[in-house]
């Protein structure tokens, strides 16, 4: 045993920190990976309703969104109570849609622009109508891919 | 200049101690604004513009299963009301038809599911029903697949998923909505 008892070990090993630094940039790199900034702010109150039949959109690029629902309380007193259509990060009107769709369009590939996605976010409280007017001006302006965004249910 | 002897130059380390509270900062940062990707939803191909009207007169009515829901989120399916909760049922069985009845579907790549509703339908409601009206289907799929394969459909591969698509179409077509009750 006298063996191990020298005096040098009396100064404490310590456990090394410097992989600390590694450790945390590798978090950091993951969420900085998995962030997507909110690139528009939202003009209109939207709370999605719930389903179950539910399918992921997994390429961020190949989506355009529109969000449908009434005006947040900063603007209500421009754009009125009434549902409306936000393209992007403002206040549009159908005829707005098929320019926003081809814009969206010319950022990408060829190859890519059959598989693009129109990711509908609306609230749950709007009627119909507005919905389906929607629906008529994709269908004119040949997107026909659209995903109902809905949150999971609840259990 | 010449002080620097051979002891001092041991010491001249750049501290790396604060390199984690830095990388913490970001990291911090990063996790306040994330919002994990989480887009999901229910996933519909509309069918294509035209301006000729569809003809549905070739359509034999044992094989259409007409849905409407009117302006006050009322269902009423083939002429009858029927709960949310029964349409999911009520659809496997007028697909499958396992029992050989005279009105529902002839063979599953004969239905035809007829989605209509109101302008002045709650958007919560006709998510709901078009989500029923789906996951019947995907239920049917996911038996069929069971009964062939011993596994679900969505771990099939390709083909064994076209192969149960053929058999069992998703079809939901959806009418010009009736106007009756809009207001907002």
């Amino acid at each position: 045993m006298a063996k191990f008892n020298k005096k040098r070990s009396k100064a404490e090993p310590e456990v090394s920190t410097a992989s600390l630094p590694d450790i945390i940039f590798m978090l950091l790199f993951f969420f900085m990976v998995v962030t997507v900034l909110r690139d528009s702010e939202r003009k209109v109150d939207v709370v999605t309703p719930n389903a179950s039949e539910l399918t992921k959109l997994v390429k961020k690029s190949l989506v355009n969104y529109v969000y449908i629902g009434r005006p947040k309380d900063a603007y209500k007193t421009t754009y009125g109570t009434k549902p409306r259509i936000q393209l992007g990060d403002k206040i549009a009107d159908l005829s707005d849609i098929p320019l926003f769709l081809e814009k969206h369009k010319a950022k990408l590939a060829e190859n890519e622009k059959e598989q693009i996605t129109s990711s509908l976010r609306i609230d749950g409280s709007v009627t119909m109508g507005i919905v389906s007017d929607v629906k008529l001006a994709l269908r004119k302006a040949n997107q026909l891919k659209i995903n109902y965004s809905a949150k999971p249910p609840v259990k | 200049m010449g002080k620097t002897n051979s002891r001092d130059r041991i010491k001249n380390e750049i501290n790396a101690g604060s390199m984690a509270d830095i990388a913490f900062l970001l990291l911090i940062f990063f996790l306040v604004t994330t919002t994990i990707a989480e887009d999901r939803g229910v996933l519909v191909k509309l069918p294509p513009w035209s301006n000729e009207p569809p003809d549905t007169q070739k359509m034999n009515t044992r094989n259409v299963y007409s849905v409407l829901v009117n302006a006050d989120n009322q269902l009423l399916v083939r002429g009858e009301p029927v709960d949310i909760e029964d349409l999911r049922e009520n659809t496997k069985v007028f697909i499958m038809n396992p029992q050989r009845l005279d009105n529902m579907a002839e063979k599953p790549t004969k239905a035809i599911i007829s989605l209509k509703n109101d302008r002045g339908t709650e958007y919560t409601t006709y998510l709901q029903v078009y989500n029923e009206l789906k996951a019947a289907y995907n239920e049917l799929r996911d038996e069929e697949a069971e009964k062939t394969h011993g596994i679900k459909f969505e771990f099939l591969d390709s083909d064994q998923r076209k192969a149960i698509r053929a058999k069992i179409p998703l079809v939901i077509s959806e009418a010009e909505p009736t106007n009756f009750g809009e207001e907002n």
